[in-house]
């Protein structure tokens, strides 16, 4: 047991870690993590638009039919979570917190761009870690800066700027309608209906996505957040719209 | 990593075996087995949970019931390893007595909820193996249930199962309290009685079904007036 007394004085040291637990042998966990999801978010004429599935997965079992996956973080910043639904919650959390301190000490509200910076430097020290964070930052900046924000964050270091992102296990299946689909010059309802279409295919498939479709709306006035819809109604109403399309075109068709 | 020494002769084929290195670890958890489920009523919260206490194929008790008194109107349940529930629990009232002393009112639910979703979180990377349900009412009186995974992931529910037998209950509960996957339903709001009533039936299947579930059932009821706790007994095979 030597060797990792040395390791964790000279860790101590360094001053790197916070949490004195931290090893170099990690112990093998007994249950499973929550994972998989579908999350998405996009700039338009309108402001952010981000939607997400709110399945909780725990390696085949439902945790949770009705998880929140985007998470407010102030009046005009919501943030998509991807990847461990503890670590997820938990930085969020402390990223909130972050901010209403620069807020106090600053006199005015932290950029998109300086939230996901920020977020992304108090990840570092976990690289490497176990840790799964990949979060996109959704706001509006006010000041001189005026004007929407979309960054994607992740634990493995990754910082980027986009017009257009989607993370998580469904998201190939929702790039597909949102690359379709998405145009600067959308309104607010095109828009939600492309946002929930796009999760709306990507549960059909993804099966660690399902249940509800949750749509938050970022403006120059702060986040709006439309009620939790059921995909299950969306099947059926597609179900229909494509009976009435067969019934239309006058074919008979054996299904 | 697997022998390839299949075939011995013609037409003989000889049996696998494992000629690889073998790794042989200390594991810091046990898993004790157990069930808890609670359910949030109009004005009432009930924690319940069975009280066996098991280790592998033995059984260490049959006492041991896995609700704990935290405050006059919370309830936690704790299941997974029973060393874990112990210590968690310990530290629980101990945050519980600093938070009195020095803020001089008791925590609420939902405060207890949060604090106990960042004392989680502290062990990120050698996480308490519990799974926690706490219930009881909120400042406004309703009932109120908050579910925990492991490391602190949380979020409020009108009922929840957690434990050994979780995946049977949740199903079931799903149907009867929230009227799940079911047409044509009138949507009765629960009453204590009936909550109480569905609480033992729904265990009695959960001893039929899991093994480390049975021998006892303890429920606590929440209410206004106070903590009322019952005994019903399960199966003892």
């Amino acid at each position: 047991m030597d060797h990792r007394r040395e390791l964790s004085q000279e860790i101590s040291r360094k001053g790197v870690y916070n949490f004195p637990f931290a090893s170099s042998e990690s112990v093998p966990l007994p249950f499973p993590m929550g994972h998989g999801t579908t999350t998405l978010a996009f700039l338009f004429q309108g402001g952010v638009l981000a939607a997400a599935d709110t399945r909780s997965s725990c390696s085949g079992l439902v945790a949770c039919p009705a998880a929140q996956k985007i998470l407010p973080i102030h009046s005009h910043l919501v943030g998509t979570t991807s990847g461990t639904s503890a670590d997820c919650a938990l930085w969020k959390r402390i990223l909130s917190r972050e901010l209403r301190l620069y807020q106090l000490r600053h006199g005015r509200r932290l950029s998109t761009g300086g939230a996901a910076k920020l977020l992304s430097h108090m990840l570092h020290p976990f690289k490497g870690t176990e840790l799964c964070v990949a979060a996109t930052l959704c706001g509006w900046d006010g000041g001189d800066f005026s004007g929407p924000g979309l960054f994607y964050v992740c634990s493995d270091g990754t910082r980027l700027e986009g017009k257009l992102f989607s993370v998580g296990s469904g998201s190939p299946y929702a790039y597909s309608i949102l690359d379709q689909g998405v145009r600067w010059g959308l309104t607010v309802e095109e828009a939600t209906s492309i946002a929930r279409e796009a999760v709306y295919r990507a549960t059909h498939r993804d099966a660690y996505s399902g249940n509800f479709v949750d749509i938050y709306h970022v403006t120059p006035n702060g986040w709006t957040r439309r009620t939790r819809e059921d995909l299950k109604e969306e099947y059926y109403r597609e179900k229909e719209r494509r009976r009435l399309e067969r019934e239309r075109r006058g074919t008979t068709s054996s299904e | 990593m697997l022998s390839a020494q299949s075939f011995g002769g013609p037409g003989k084929m000889k049996e696998y075996h494992y000629t690889g290195a073998v790794e042989n670890r200390f594991s810091p958890y046990a898993f004790n087995g157990g069930t808890v489920l609670a359910v949030a009523g109009e004005d009432f919260a009930i924690v319940a949970s069975d009280t066996r206490l098991s280790e592998g194929y033995s059984i260490h008790s049959r006492d041991s019931p896995k609700c704990y008194k935290l405050t006059d109107t919370t309830v936690i349940g704790c299941s997974g390893f029973h060393g874990d529930c112990l210590t968690l629990t310990k530290i629980i009232d101990a945050r519980l007595k600093m938070y009195k002393h020095s803020n001089n009112k008791t925590m609420t639910s939902g405060a207890i909820a949060a604090m106990l979703s960042t004392i989680l979180y502290g062990r990120r990377f050698f996480p308490y193996y519990v799974y926690n349900i706490i219930g009881g009412l909120d400042e406004e009186g309703k009932g109120a249930v908050y579910s925990f995974d492991p490391v602190g992931s949380y979020q409020r529910d009108t009922y929840k199962a957690g434990g050994s037998a979780s995946a049977m209950l949740q199903p079931l509960l799903d149907n009867q309290i929230g009227f799940k996957n079911m047409e044509g339903v009138q949507h009765v709001p629960l009453t204590q009685e009936k909550a109480v009533q569905l609480v033992k039936d729904v265990f009695i299947s959960a001893a039929e079904r899991d093994v480390y579930t049975g021998d006892a059932l303890r429920i606590c009821i929440v209410t206004k007036e106070g903590i009322n706790e019952q005994t019903i007994p399960l199966r003892k095979d």
